[in-house]
């Protein structure tokens, strides 16, 4: 398992460029299959629209406690990006001024970040947000004793915390994430439902996330489910209120494990193959602006990562304009076709 | 023409038999999908016995498609391969249980 972010390994794939000709290159340029427009097209649908910004998501700096094999920020402890308390007012400021439902925090670890705390106790006081998401890899509430206390910070916030657990067996967990990353989150998670996360308290809300750990698709999120939550709830206890199963998109760490173990293609292939008319018409990219540490704006986390801003002058949380934003063209690519397979996915689970 | 007999890309164009018989084709896939819905056995279940049937008819195809299926569905390697021992099992016990018909042979034609 890698320790060290492709960028720290100065990685071909960390270049966001290099990414792009990948994704737009071989069997997309070949005809071999076709692109994300035009499968649209031949499903007679419209370029995706942008409907009403409900959801603001902020990733506050891309470091992290661990090192996943998956993962698409290519977070680790060795990235420093953080944003600053100047881009944090910002992004208050419009919380403050616009109709903005949800403010989903994400990193890297986003407890790590120094104010992380501030901000989270900012929006409850200052906003009219109503719910608070904090994309948490339950890990960091044991790394360190200052993170011990957070499930208590989180319930007297009302956060709603979705954690990131990738199978209800030691094996996989640890395979995609690292050695003992299992036995910590299990252990963070019984801490959660100690002081009332997961259970019938609807304003502590604790779901998890499964994302397969290889080159397949995630199955059907119900019966996913009922698997995690009779496997938890025999073995450990465990109660949580939903699974949201994810699709991993082919960007950064997954598609360098994609192309170094020779499953690019075939996996390419079974997202095409995969496409839902119906979850394309309810990407989560209609919904959610996504918020850089440095303050840019992005259609979605993943272009984030790919650092697509968005195509409009207002590409910057200090000159966030919901209206005009509302009109801008989302930015598409083939890792699209992550968020159109089978039961579609987004960072809140299945969307058709 | 390809050389080998079994050539995995052919695998996805499992769906293209239709054109040269649209209406066996048909009804063949419809009848494979209804078999595979969740029923009194689970999709689940039924997706493992698919695995076991695979290797007893040593079909490439199948054991690729259903190694995935597995996957998808957070079945457990320890569970594949049990799995797999029950097809062995079965097909390893229809050939010895010929052993009774080769001793009934042989007795009946040994003095
Ligand atoms: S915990 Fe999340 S952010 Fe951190 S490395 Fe893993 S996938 Fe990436
Ligand atoms: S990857 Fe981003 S831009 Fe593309 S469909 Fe998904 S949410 Fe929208």
């Amino acid at each position: 398992m890698a320790t060290k972010s492709l960028k720290a390994q100065k990685s071909e794939l960390s270049n966001t460029q290099r990414q792009l000709e990948i994704l737009s290159n071989g069997i997309f340029q070949n005809g071999k299959l076709p692109t994300f427009r035009q499968k649209l097209k031949e499903h007679s649908l419209p370029q995706i629209q942008p409907q009403k910004l409900s959801i603001l998501q902020i990733n506050v700096g891309y470091m992290c406690n661990q090192v996943c094999a998956h993962c698409h920020v290519d977070a680790g402890p060795d990235r420093k990006e953080m944003m600053t308390r100047t881009t944090m007012e910002e992004c208050l400021t419009v919380m403050e001024t616009n109709q903005i439902e949800t403010v989903d925090l994400t990193g890297g670890a986003p407890e790590m970040h120094p104010e992380f705390r501030w901000f989270v106790t900012q929006i409850r006081q200052r906003t009219s947000v109503n719910e608070i998401i904090v994309r948490s890899n339950l890990t960091i509430i044991m790394a360190n004793k200052k993170y011990h206390d957070l499930p208590d910070f989180f319930a007297e916030n009302e956060v709603h915390v979705i954690s990131s657990l990738p199978f209800y067996k030691r094996g996989k967990t640890d395979r995609q994430r690292g050695t003992g990353v299992f036995d910590q989150s299990i252990e963070a998670l019984q801490k959660l439902n100690r002081v009332g996360y997961g259970k019938t308290n609807e304003q502590l809300k604790l779901d998890l996330v499964y994302n397969p750990s290889g080159a397949f698709l995630p199955g059907d999120q119900m019966a996913m489910e009922n698997d995690f939550k009779k496997v938890l709830m025999e073995d450990f206890g465990i109660e949580f209120n939903q699974l949201f199963s994810i699709t991993n998109l082919p960007i950064s760490r997954f598609l360098d494990y994609l192309i170094a173990s020779e499953n690019y293609e075939e996996y390419m292939h079974a997202l095409v193959e995969a496409f839902n008319p119906i979850a394309a018409e309810n990407v989560m990219c209609t919904n959610t602006l996504s918020v850089s540490w440095e303050g840019y704006l992005f259609d979605c986390d993943f272009n984030q990562m790919l650092e697509l801003k968005v195509a409009s002058e207002h590409s910057h949380i200090r000159d966030f304009n919901a209206e005009a934003l509302e009109q801008r063209e989302i930015q598409l690519s083939q890792h699209c076709y992550g968020c159109t397979a089978g039961a579609g996915s987004s960072c809140q689970g299945s969307i058709a | 023409m390809k050389k080998e007999y079994y050539n995995p890309e052919d695998l996805k164009k499992f769906s293209s038999i239709t054109e040269w018989n649209k209406e066996l084709g048909e009804k063949f896939f419809d009848y494979y999908s209804s078999v595979f819905k969740e029923g009194h056995l689970t999709a689940r279940e039924k997706s493992l016995i698919a695995l076991a049937v695979s290797h007893v008819v040593h079909c490439p195809y199948c054991i690729d498609a259903y190694t995935k299926d597995g996957l998808q569905r957070g079945i457990e390697k320890e569970e594949m391969m049990e799995a797999v021992h029950v097809g062995a099992a079965i097909k390893s016990g229809a050939v010895l249980v010929h052993g009774v018909q080769m001793m009934n042979r042989h007795d009946q034609l040994s003095m």
